[in-house]
């Protein structure tokens, strides 16, 4: 086992014991669980009424009554829930002063970032894999085209990695754990509004960049079934930038 | 092993350790003293490369802090002022962790593991979370962190703070039977302390060096006259001013209520027999008579307190190292 490895096992291992991770988990699961039921119901309406003005040959499609609508409502259950999942990753080390043991250990800080994401998006996997549920079941009882769910879900990945590569730079920044949570929330909602204020600014070159900063478009697309190159380097030049950014601030730490 | 050169600290303007120079040989133990924020956890922090100097190199087995860190770091051990301990592991997993992260591979972990705990006693807890357990087994789960890969270097900042009277004692054994084949700097303002286990003694105050030299050799570089103090049972209302007349005697505080006159006589000279024959002959009753040493205490407060004493220059200049 390298030391990155370590750091993952022991960032599992110390999230199992924290109670912060059932609650997150719960709650994403729950509002995930009520949005879906709630699509659910309002599919159902639409294919009545739609029986009576087309008769029984109407046929609902589900990926756009149920999933979309979903996906679309995840995103700011993620926004408000994932900061949570981070902001203990660095603002504890730093208040318990275990930063001290990892920093004069030979580890690198590229590999002490690593491994914390890494830890932090396997619970994430965990969460998103716990809400296949609402797909099987629907598939049991409609057909549904699975293509634009799994684009959906890559969206989910791509963009929940994000949001945590966000809060972990958030919680190195500080050492309280609220104020992590919140200044990732904070900056997360920012770069969201970016969508809006690129529309403001309309089809300009500064409104077009401002508006490809926001995640949100990029999410849209893969929810829709798109699977652009560009939306997916988005995302991975995101992640790694906010990484990159994690490190540098970790290290600045030691300068103070 | 290590050498420290010129370091200076800086946090914005407040200088927290400013040219500190010194040097320890492998298997020595030194101690670092000196009064609370004076820059001995400044300067373990930047030996241990958790954060760089201002001024000045410090290398630790021929490799620099600042360009090779990675190799001081697989070097060294370090306990920091609070043991970095995980509450929400068991003892032996949190060292289990710890062993990774210093890049030890399974089997050599596997051998390790109960001897450190053997070594630091913490055999009835090893199963029990760290959460659970007092300070002093948290300092000791510390203690034993730093040991885990078995550094030839140990860094420790006030190892026994926390501890009871027995443990203390155990801790320092520990620390005196890792002499020899590691290299151990320890801070600390328990005076004692400095003296039961180290060789050498680095003085710290105000961020600079104010001496260092081994503990015994600090009071008697320090000490400008022998002390001595004299309890007679019936002594005449002269007494004091007949003491004065005893060739070698150099002062004598009489302490008016009765008591023990304190006997002042010059460097080098034991004047105890001539004391205690003057004494008896006159028959005025001896009931005792010893030299007084100058504790590490005494050095230590001549020393911060600025008054005249080894090492001390008023010009700013720091002291030259002084070997023991």
């Amino acid at each position: 086992m390298t030391p990155a490895q370590a750091i993952v096992a022991k960032e599992l291992r110390s999230a199992c014991t924290s109670p912060i991770i059932y609650v997150v988990a719960a709650v994403f699961l729950v509002i995930f669980g009520v949005l879906s039921y709630i699509a659910v119901v309002n599919a159902g309406t639409q294919a009545l009424r739609l029986m009576q003005i087309q008769g029984l040959s109407a046929k609902i499609n589900l990926n756009d009554l149920v999933f979309r609508p979903t996906f679309y409502s995840s995103a700011i259950i993620l926004l408000l829930v994932l900061p949570i999942l981070t902001m203990r990753v660095f603002a504890e080390e730093r208040k318990l002063k275990t930063f001290e043991l990892l920093m004069t250990s030979p580890v690198g800080i590229n590999h002490i970032v690593a491994g914390k994401f890494v830890a932090v998006f396997v619970i994430y996997l965990g969460m998103l894999a716990l809400t296949s549920v609402v797909p099987v079941v629907l598939a049991m009882f409609n057909s549904f085209d699975w293509a634009p769910v799994f684009t959906g879900y890559l969206g989910l990945l791509l963009m929940g990695a994000l949001f945590l590569a966000v809060g972990m730079f958030a919680s190195a920044v500080t050492e309280n754990q609220i104020i992590a949570a919140f200044l990732s929330f904070g900056l997360l909602l920012s770069v969201w509004l970016m969508g809006a204020m690129g529309s403001v600014l309309g089809d300009t070159p500064v409104g077009n960049a401002i508006s490809y900063l926001s995640f949100i478009e990029h999410y849209d697309r893969l929810v829709r079934g798109l699977v652009d190159t560009k939306d997916l380097a988005y995302y991975a030049s995101g992640i790694l930038f906010m990484l990159f950014l994690t490190h540098r601030v970790v290290e600045s730490q030691r300068w103070k | 092993m290590i050498d420290v050169q010129n370091i200076t600290k800086r946090y914005g303007d407040r200088t927290a350790i400013e040219r500190v120079t010194f040097s320890v040989n492998k298997g020595e133990v030194l101690a670092f003293l000196g009064p609370n924020g004076a820059g001995k956890t400044t300067t373990m922090r930047i030996l241990t490369c958790f954060m760089p100097a201002t001024e000045g190199t410090a290398t630790v087995d021929g490799f620099d802090c600042f360009d090779h860190p990675m190799e001081v770091k697989r070097r060294i051990g370090y306990l920091p002022e609070s043991p970095p301990v995980y509450q929400e592991l068991t003892v032996s997993e949190y060292l289990t962790f710890v062993g990774r992260l210093k890049g030890m591979t399974g089997a050599t972990l596997r051998g390790r593991l109960p001897l450190v705990i053997e070594q630091v006693s913490l055999g009835e807890v090893r199963h029990r979370l760290i959460a659970n357990l007092s300070r002093g087994y948290r300092q000791r789960v510390g203690l034993a962190q730093a040991l885990i890969h078995d550094p030839p270097v140990l860094i420790l900042d006030e190892p026994t703070v926390g501890l009871d009277p027995k443990q203390i004692i155990e801790i320092r054994e520990l620390i005196k039977s890792l002499s020899g084949s590691h290299t151990v700097i320890l801070s600390t303002h328990i005076l004692p302390e400095a003296t039961a286990v180290c060789q050498r003694v680095v003085i710290i105050n105000e961020g600079r060096i104010v001496a260092v030299d081994a503990p015994e050799h600090l009071s008697a570089r320090l000490r400008r006259s022998e002390k001595i103090s004299l309890t007679v049972k019936t002594p005449p209302p002269d007494f004091a001013d007949r003491l004065r007349r005893i060739s070698g005697v150099v002062s004598v505080i009489d302490p008016a209520t009765g008591g023990a006159f304190l006997v002042e006589c010059a460097l080098g000279r034991d004047i105890r027999d001539d004391l205690a024959r003057f004494v008896v002959t006159n028959g005025w009753g001896l009931l005792e008579l010893h030299a007084i040493a100058m504790t590490l205490e005494d050095v230590f407060l001549r020393l911060t307190r600025h008054e005249e004493g080894l090492g001390e220059r008023s010009d700013g200049e720091p002291p030259p190292e002084v070997r023991a």
